[in-house]
């Protein structure tokens, strides 16, 4: 097995150009664990997790690019404006593995149980791949993640980062599991409110092959907070039966199926009651902010 | 392949397949058997070490990537004959049965109090939610944590 430890990016393309069996290792949470039971054994590996250009972020005129190497727990304490980014890293696994494991590896991974996958659909976030030279292609989420563990990643590339428009409004993510830590979600949730667009968003994760929007969700939330002049005055009143309305319908945007964690419909209904209460907490945020 | 690393304020060196894990490592090359394996797939703490300050599962780090850095293992906590606070702490409170998930918890405990000298209960259970313990029922692991963190206070 041959292995590189570049010091910089540009020598990480380089070898990636040169040597593009060569697997990129950040956190080693997902690819370890192959490796430890023989479930993977590649001609060669590329150590990415030290790489200071992917474990940075920066702000340009309203959007965010976050390195594909930064950790769960560097955004837990250092991105807490992004607080459902924050909700879905503290749910990631313990301390040692969020210490460890990056949003790089949940891109790269494209599990449809990766949680800040869910976030980064709500952000309608775009995932930015460079190679050799510098060269960017950048993808907007769904176009990457193209189905269970399947990604749209080129041999030559490594993922730089994903980049979205900051937004203002509330939001949160929230995942139903077996236990309070340490699990992977049966379903997960996140929604976005974008008070300058007036647009809500909601992505689902663990209930479809891959992250799943629910447009219908979406418009008929967005359109129930316009219809009630609620984008203006956040205590305007809505018509009765819009949360029920609205998990009905992120629940039939689901496409879950039964596994040994759940049964599709315990998912389905678990979808119903994640954005039933997202949607409550998100109305009862904007109340108190006023 | 050759890595070289500096391992509880020591540079040691060991030729190593380039697919081996840190805590494989640690364990078959540098004879530190402290940090334990039980499930190398980090669900279980047991072989939690530091790795540049960084509290990791070192059974998830390949050891090529610990190459010219900095790992501390539950061997640097006690001076010579010298128990470190959480290590007292957990035999005096009854936290160690089989002993096991101890050197885990032991490392994690250290960790968390570094971070936090007087954790809250629901910050310790968060804190050691990836340190298994198949013995104990972890009562006494908590018990042994609010100890540890009187001592530290103490001392
Ligand atoms: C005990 C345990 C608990 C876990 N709990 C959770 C959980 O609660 N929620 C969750 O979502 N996940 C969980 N995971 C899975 C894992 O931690 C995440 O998917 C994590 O984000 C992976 O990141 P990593 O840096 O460790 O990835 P790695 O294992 O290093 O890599 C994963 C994949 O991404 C690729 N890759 C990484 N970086 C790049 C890059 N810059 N460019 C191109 N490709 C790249 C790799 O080649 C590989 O295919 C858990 C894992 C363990 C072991
Ligand atoms: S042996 Fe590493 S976490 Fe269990
Ligand atoms: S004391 Fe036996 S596993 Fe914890």
């Amino acid at each position: 097995m041959r292995i590189h430890l570049p010091r910089t990016l540009d020598e990480a393309l380089e070898i990636k150009a040169t040597d593009p069996e060569a697997v990129p290792l950040a956190g080693g949470t997902d690819l370890m664990v192959l490796l430890n039971f023989d479930r993977l054994r590649p001609a060669a590996m590329l150590e990415v997790s030290r790489l200071p250009e992917l474990r940075a972020w920066r702000w340009e005129n309203g959007t965010f690019l976050l390195g594909a190497g930064v950790t769960y727990s560097r955004i837990v304490s250092s991105l807490t404006e992004f607080k459902p980014l924050v909700e879905a890293s503290r749910t990631v696994g313990s301390p040692q593995i969020r210490n460890r494991a990056t949003i790089g590896g949940n891109l790269g991974t494209a599990s449809p149980a990766g949680d800040a996958l869910p976030v980064l659909a709500a952000y309608d976030a775009e995932v930015v791949l460079i190679k050799a030279g510098g060269k960017t292609r950048t993808l907007p989420w769904h176009q990457f993640l193209v189905g269970p563990k399947r990604n749209a990643l080129a041999p030559d590339e490594l993922i730089l980062g994903v980049r979205w428009t900051v937004t203002r409004g509330p939001g949160s993510f929230s995942k139903i599991g077996t236990r309070n830590a340490m699990v992977i979600a049966v379903a997960g949730l996140c929604l976005v409110m974008d008070e300058g667009q007036r647009q809500l968003r909601v992505a689902l994760g663990s209930v479809g092959p891959t992250i799943l929007r629910a447009p219908d969700a979406e418009a008929f939330a967005s359109k129930a907070l316009t219809g009630a002049g609620a984008w203006e005055d956040p205590r305007a009143a809505l018509p009765p039966r819009v949360l029920e309305e609205f998990g009905e319908r992120v629940a039939a945007a689901a496409r879950p199926i039964d596994d040994v964690r759940g049964t599709a419909a315990y998912r389905r209904h678990a979808c119903r009651v994640l954005g039933r209460r997202a949607l409550a907490w998100a109305l009862e945020d904007r109340k108190l902010r006023g | 392949m050759i890595i070289r690393l500096k391992v509880n304020g020591e540079w040691r060196q060991a030729d190593v397949w380039p697919g081996a894990s840190l805590l494989h490592v640690l364990r078959e090359h540098l004879g530190l058997v402290g940090s334990k394996n039980a499930c190398e797939q980090g669900e279980c703490g047991s072989c939690s070490v530091w790795l540049d300050g960084d509290l990791v599962c070192s059974c998830l780090v390949l050891a090529a990537q610990a190459h010219e850095r900095e790992v501390q293992t539950v061997e640097s906590l006690a001076e010579g004959p010298r128990l470190h606070p959480v290590q007292e702490a957990f035999l005096e409170a009854g936290a160690v049965q089989c002993g096991f998930c101890t050197p885990g918890l032991i490392v994690a405990v250290a960790d968390l109090l570094q971070h936090d000298p007087a954790p809250s209960e629901l910050t310790i259970r968060e804190a050691l939610a990836g340190n298994l313990c198949r013995c104990t029922g972890y009562a006494k692991i908590i018990d042994a944590v609010k100890l540890a963190a009187q001592k530290m206070g103490n001392a």
